[in-house]
């Protein structure tokens, strides 16, 4: 508001001698202080009452009566006054004079002009476009060093090689530098530092959020990012991946990896929660991040009520949230090619390790052929042929069932703390007197199942509170039995679904990723020729329903549960005598999957989930449900809405669409400039900034289209503008924080690591742990420890490391990276005593500052080469003959190159981009 | 220094890191806002509190067992509670048909206010006639850290300011040689973690420093093994004096804040443990607190929390977790008061004799309360336990303008509220009102819109002011 009237003030006289335009001079005088009550909102109270407190809309073109209008900005009489007094705004006479102008001539609305398509101007010069359009006076522009420095800080997150800046300094041409432009945009560093302003965006973390804020494997979408960047995949590709890359034809595994984006979502894991409540949440989180991300409006808004400002309705809100409704969220096992080699040589060795299993049988026991009778014995009249059993339906309370091959039944979607499937079976025609209860494993279930167990608790795990079997009346159980596919004995449990207690039940302790049996003998056979019903209860504290399962029948009463075949080798892999060799033969047979990462996927066409409006945003209260839909302001009149993800994604990055481009350039364009065309990087609707070169942000939004969205294309147009390339030496306060900017966190770290020598080039793969003081991780629940990683895993760039979102790695929180909890478009840049603290004191810098210094005990050369040198690493340009004093000082007097390592890098330009 | 480089005061106060500046209210005041302005967007009322001590007992203390004797529930054991009563509200263990389970504690009144306490709390009693109970206390969340976050930041989710962050937003601090937001945890790990002091939105500059259980009691303020004091001293002069070469080259006044934040770090590492070492204070006060000279504990921290106060800290939050009483309330609620009880009456008693309770608001209290009815399960472990109650809770109150009493009523079951509620936006606003602020009119403005910390609710509980 106070940049606003600032703007107004010297703009004034000016906007009077042109033509006033309703969106650009209009609307924000409208906006800030008239729309809270005469805006879009149409917010009801309990009661249907209107809450805006008047009926006139000022932001359409209606029959308005302006002279009244004026007559009540410019009215005396507190009761009459607009804004009233305690809205505490206030109209000042130069926007009443432009209100009046815009009227006398003939008050033409316009639509906002963020919601227009963006129009290329004219080049009229071979200047750069960006100089030609470039409204600012120009300043000088800056020494080869600052220049070569700031350019490598900002494309690829370091700092220069002294050897590349002396070179470009011998010959700072125009062409030299392209050509160093062009090396940089190729090198692997780019998209290491690109990524880390996306994933801002994305809201990246390594670990759930909330209170247990356990870890979470999603970082093989933090490499995809890297590698799409690296790749300059087209921002339109990008974005289609990421929203909806599981929908594409013949998804590759990379375009459903990027699926991840709106898998970062938090998760709660605390005891107790309603997990659809926070399901609830995180899709409120995909809506504001979307909103933010792509089309630069506050959606967020309008998740209680219409939007105050921005025409944004309640109902289109929750249209927008109808386009990621309709998911599941798998874990997704990434197919490695080496996997299947590997599974095959592993099955070969179990195969061999299970023909010498006979030779490991202890002498001083019976013979082995013998006891394998014997045990065969006691299990023979339990080996039984179980006759599967084929529902007629499945149903459940939560989830969704499917009947798959051979009444196998698959469950999926969202569960609760309790749900209840209910199995209805034909009439057999056999009696039967026993029922098996298989709780199968597969790879589409959390850690392969056999439950659909997601937090809390152990992945896969299950928890079967009560099972009743009923045909025409109850048929209660009389006895029953478990066991599990790894032939070892399990923890006996299973009275206890047939206990009538909710609150025990049959689980599979520790042991996820295998089958369970379960065997219920029936006190009175179920008669032959009735059908039947089974039901299964699962309560927990936490949800805990099977994900695969089967049932099968037998007419045999009594029997026991038994995961084998009684052949010769399953007795060899339950003997007690030779357990010690069958687990290494078990742990062989397992299959390897590949890592997990979180992913996004469709539901099946018949199971779609309607998408409800709630009533003030709150998950207790849904009412009507609404379609898929795009806000009237910014999709035409009359045409379709796009109707599922894929088709949103596709039209977010068309040319239809007036804003994504807009948005994405506006933001790389801060990246470099510290401030935005548009300086509300995360609005632009009605209450945000206008931009501040309207033709400039055009040119770039729509020449960033015209090559095939490529960022790299972008950011190379930006570096060789003069316009980028300007002397940032402060003349005066209004060009203050204009290209001279405190480094990113990340970038202050990884200068640090590369001017001392110790940065690891390694790339990808799971998050490490640089060192950082004790007592930081503690905070989180359970006080986690901070484990330090070793060797070059402790120097990498700073985009791998291990981010917790409830306890952040210190440095990062103490520069102002975000949290991982909410979409963040841009970081603060604080300057605080704690950053001083860090710098100077963090076991971490001292570390480097060793390092850094002993590089230098070993360098040759007299005190001011060395000094020279040892400057140049951070800073790049050569230190003034008075910086090599103070430093030769300091060095005399203390002869430690690690103290003078210490100093420079706590130096403010070592943190600053000049 | 200051008199050597061209620093502007105004551009100081503007962008410093308010979290160590010497930025008072009446200098906020008087100083022409920018986009990062660390003043209050309306002239401030008088404030009645000029710091805050808030002793948050994560996990939830019982109010049944503490503060709101049920004796109808003792009848009841063994039932389950009428329908009508428990609506549809959602448990996070318990069914709702679970049975009734009775107070586990005897109740006295105290003082002139005769304020009631359960017999853990009785060494609050010595402070009874200082107490503000608020006996009606609810909140719209019954999980631990979406509670928790509300409670600090108005909303269940993370990313918004927590109160303390807009206290320094709205008053700045008064100190420049400690941080002028305290956190200190003493037991478990938090729900809640870092988020319940982040500033959110706000600039980072707001977020809580955390005093951390260890050598260094904020993050770094030591001089590493390694480093004598000459070479720390020469080194920040050695800084100091190459920032300063640049600030004349290059003229950007962000470089001579970032000189002033050095100064201000090497004042810290003195003061930090100067504050921290407790040798000056006597044996008696020592007692008082029932804490160890060095060792961490909670009554450790509240002693201080009065140090911080004394020194012009702002806003201190103490977190004491381990209330979550799942099973065997009785035990837990014993263990809990035992560490925190003796420790929360000395403070009172001490600021008081300090003079600084008039201008001090301590606040005490959890997330939410605990059921009426009994929490067990075998499969879990539990037994007499009780699970999260939203509907009902208590928070005490004492000092910084708060009305000594007993405020608000429940109830025969402790389950709902039936006499002056106060929803945790009141609680809020009420905080802001005694600190100064129209909660209505602290706000900054984000994504669009100008968000404040009661959101669009809060009333002031004007009842309870003194």
């Amino acid at each position: 508001m106070i940049f606003r009237s600032i703007i107004f003030l010297f703009s004034f006289a000016h906007l009077l001698e042109g033509t006033i335009s309703f969106s650009s001079d209009v609307s924000p005088i409208l906006s800030g202080n008239c729309f809270k009550c005469h805006g879009p909102d149409d917010a009801k109270d309990e009661n249907g009452k209107s809450l805006r407190k008047a009926g006139l809309r000022l932001d359409i073109a209606d029959e308005q009566d302006w002279k009244e209008v004026i007559a009540r900005l410019t009215s005396d009489d507190p009761e009459e006054i607009m804004p009233p007094p305690e809205a505490n705004k206030h109209v000042s006479p130069e926007e009443i004079s432009i209100l009046k102008k815009w009227i006398s001539e003939g008050a033409k609305y316009e639509k906002h002009w963020a919601f227009v398509l963006p129009k290329k101007s004219p080049l009229t010069s071979e200047k750069h476009p960006i100089d030609q359009l470039f409204k600012s006076k120009l300043a000088e522009k800056t020494d080869p060093y600052t220049l070569i420095r700031r350019i490598h800080l900002d494309l690829i997150g370091l700092p220069p090689s002294i050897e590349i800046a002396d070179q470009f300094a011998a010959n700072p041409s125009p062409e030299a530098l392209i050509a160093i432009v062009d090396d940089l945009l190729k090198s692997p560093r780019y998209g290491e530092r690109w990524a880390r302003r996306w994933l801002d965006l994305a809201r990246y973390a390594d670990t759930n959020g909330y209170e247990k804020d356990r870890d979470r494997s999603i970082w093989p979408y933090r490499d995809y990012v890297i590698k799409s960047l690296n790749a300059d995949k087209g921002f339109d590709q990008f974005t289609i991946e990421q929203l909806a890359g599981d929908m594409l034809e013949n998804a590759t595994p990379e375009q459903i990896i990027a699926t991840g984006f709106h898998r970062n979502t938090m998760l709660n894991e605390e005891g107790g929660i309603d997990p659809l409540e926070f399901r609830y949440h995180a899709m409120t989180d995909r809506v504001a991040t979307t909103g933010t991300t792509w089309l630069g409006l506050t959606t967020g808004c309008a998740q209680c009520h219409t939007h105050k400002y921005d025409p944004i309705t309640h109902h289109d809100y929750f249209g927008l949230m109808a386009y990621f409704d309709n998911t599941i969220e798998p874990d997704y096992y990434i197919a490695n090619p080496s996997l299947p080699e590997r599974n095959k040589a592993n099955l070969t060795k179990a195969n061999k390790l299970l023909s010498e299993l006979p030779s490991h049988w202890p002498e001083e026991k019976e013979d082995l052929q013998k006891s394998h009778q014997d045990w065969l014995a006691v299990q023979e009249p339990h080996l039984v042929h179980w006759k599967h059993l084929i529902p007629i339906s499945a149903d459940a309370t939560t989830p969704y069932l499917t009947i798959e091959k051979d009444g196998v039944i698959m469950a999926a979607g969202d569960v609760q703390k309790l749900d209840t499937y209910t199995l209805k079976y034909p009439a057999t025609d056999h009696p039967i007197s026993s029922l098996r209860l298989e709780a199968l494993d597969d790879d589409r279930l959390p850690d392969r199942g056999p439950g659909l167990a997601y937090y809390e608790g152990k992945n896969g795990d299950f928890f079967l509170s009560e099972i009743t079997i009923k045909s025409l009346k109850n048929h209660p159980i009389k006895s029953s039995s478990q066991a599990q596919a790894d032939g070892q004995k399990a923890k006996p449990s299973i009275k206890l679904a047939h206990d009538g207690d909710i609150q025990t039940g049959w689980k599979p302790e520790d042991k996820i990723g295998i089958t369970h049996l379960a065997v219920f003998n029936l006190a009175k056979p179920l008669p032959a020729n009735t059908p039947f019903t089974v039901t299964l209860t699962f309560s927990r504290h936490y949800p805990v329903p099977l994900g695969k399962f089967r049932f099968s029948g037998s007419p045999q009463p009594d029997l026991k549960a038994i995961a084998h075949s009684g052949t010769f080798e399953d007795f060899l892999l339950q003997a007690p005598e030779l357990k010690t060799h069958a687990d290494k033969i078990r742990a062989l047979k397992k299959p390897l999957l590949g890592t997990p990462t979180l992913v996004m996927q469709e539901r099946p066409a018949n199971r779609t989930r309607p998408t409800h409006l709630r009533h003030r945003g709150e998950f207790t209260q849904p009412k009507e449900r609404v379609n898929p839909r795009l806000p009237d302001a910014i999709y035409p009149e009359g045409k379709a809405p796009p109707k599922n993800r894929l088709e949103f994604a596709r039209w977010l990055v068309s040319a239809e669409n007036p804003l994504t481009s807009r948005v994405v350039v506006n933001r790389h364009w801060a990246a470099f400039f510290g401030e935005g065309i548009v300086p509300t990087l995360d609005d632009f609707g009605v209450q945000g900034q206008l931009p501040s070169n309207p033709e400039l942000l055009d040119y770039l939004a729509i020449t960033f289209i015209e090559n095939g969205w490529s960022l790299k294309k972008l950011h190379r147009l930006i570096v060789t503008s003069q316009a980028y390339q300007q002397n940032s030496a402060i003349e005066s306060q209004t060009s203050k924080q204009f290209l001279r900017q405190r480094l990113e966190a990340e970038i202050i770290r990884d200068s640090a690591l590369q001017a001392s020598d110790l940065l690891s080039e390694k790339m990808f793969g799971p998050p490490v742990r640089p060192p950082q003081p004790a007592g930081v991780s503690e905070v989180a629940y359970r006080k986690p420890k901070w484990n330090a990683s070793k060797g070059e895993d402790r120097y990498r760039r700073s985009i791998y490391t291990y981010h917790k979102r409830t306890a952040p790695f210190a440095f990062l929180t103490t520069f102002d990276a975000g949290s991982g909890e909410a979409c963040l478009s841009k970081r603060d840049r604080s300057n605080t005593p704690l950053q001083a603290l860090t710098l100077m004191n963090d076991p971490m810098f001292i570390e480097i500052a060793d390092h850094y210094g002993k590089l230098l005990d070993k360098t040759k050369g007299s005190l001011e080469d060395k000094i020279t040198l040892a400057f140049r690493k951070l800073l790049t340009r050569p230190p003034t003959t008075e910086e090599i004093k103070l430093l030769s000082d300091f060095h005399e007097k203390h002869q430690s190159w690690k103290s003078l390592a210490r100093a420079l890098l706590s130096l403010d330009e070592s943190v600053t981009k000049n | 220094m200051f008199d050597h480089n061209p620093i502007s005061r105004r551009y100081f106060l503007d962008e410093c890191g308010i979290g160590l500046g010497k930025i008072t209210a009446a200098s906020l005041l008087t100083n022409n806002l920018s986009g990062r302005s660390l003043a209050p967007k309306i002239p401030l009322q008088k404030p009645k509190a000029k710091a805050v001590i808030h002793l948050f007992m994560a996990g939830a203390p019982s109010q049944l067992e503490l503060f709101d004797p049920k004796p109808h529930l003792s009848k009841l054991e063994g039932q389950p509670l009428p329908k009508s009563i428990i609506g549809d509200q959602r448990y996070a263990f318990i069914q709702p048909d679970a049975a009734v389970m009775g107070p586990q504690f005897e109740f006295q009144q105290y003082g002139e206010t005769r304020a009631t306490l359960g017999s853990p709390l009785a060494p609050l009693g010595t402070v009874a006639d200082d107490l503000c109970i608020v006996k009606s206390c609810t909140t719209d969340q019954f999980n631990h850290a979406p509670a928790q976050l509300f409670l600090n930041s108005g909303f269940s989710q993370p990313g918004r300011p927590s109160l303390g962050s807009w206290t320094l937003y709205g008053l700045g601090s008064e100190t420049d040689n400690l941080p002028a937001f305290v956190v200190m945890s003493t037991g478990a790990g938090l729900s809640g973690g870092s988020s319940l002091w982040s500033s959110g939105f706000l600039p980072t500059t707001y977020t809580g420093v955390q005093f951390r259980n260890g050598k260094d009691p904020i993050l770094n303020v030591s001089t590493p093994r390694g480093f004598t004091p000459e070479v720390q001293k020469d080194t920040f002069d050695l800084v100091n004096n190459l920032n300063a070469q640049r600030l004349a080259t290059i003229n950007d006044q962000e470089i001579a804040t970032r000189m002033a934040s050095y100064e201000m770090a090497a004042r810290l590492q003195s003061s930090a443990p100067e504050l921290m070492d407790l040798k000056s204070e006597s044996d008696e006060t020592i007692n008082l607190y029932g804490c160890d000279r060095d060792k961490q504990s909670f009554a450790r921290a509240c002693l201080l929390a009065r140090r911080m106060v004394q020194r012009g800290v702002r806003f201190i939050n103490i977190y004491h977790s381990g209330w979550d009483a799942h099973s065997d309330v009785k035990g837990s609620t014993e263990n809990n008061c035992k560490q925190t009880a003796q420790a929360t009456a000395a403070l009172i008693q001490d600021l008081k004799r300090h003079g600084l309770l008039d201008e001090t608001l301590v606040v005490w209290g959890g997330e939410f309360g605990r059921t009426p009815m009994i929490e067990t399960n075998p499969a879990l472990g539990r037994k007499a336990g009780r699970d999260h109650h939203p509907q009902a809770f208590t928070t005490l109150m004492a000092g910084g303008g708060t009305k000594p009493g007993t405020y608000g009523e429940t109830d025969d079951f402790g389950f709902h509220i039936t006499k002056d509620k106060v929803h945790v936006h009141d609680l809020q606003a009420t905080i802001l009102h005694l600190l100064g602020f129209d909660h209505e009119r602290l706000t900054y403005h984000h994504a669009g819109r100008d968000f404040r910390l009661t959101d669009v609710h809060g009333h002031v509980v004007k009842d309870i002011l003194s």
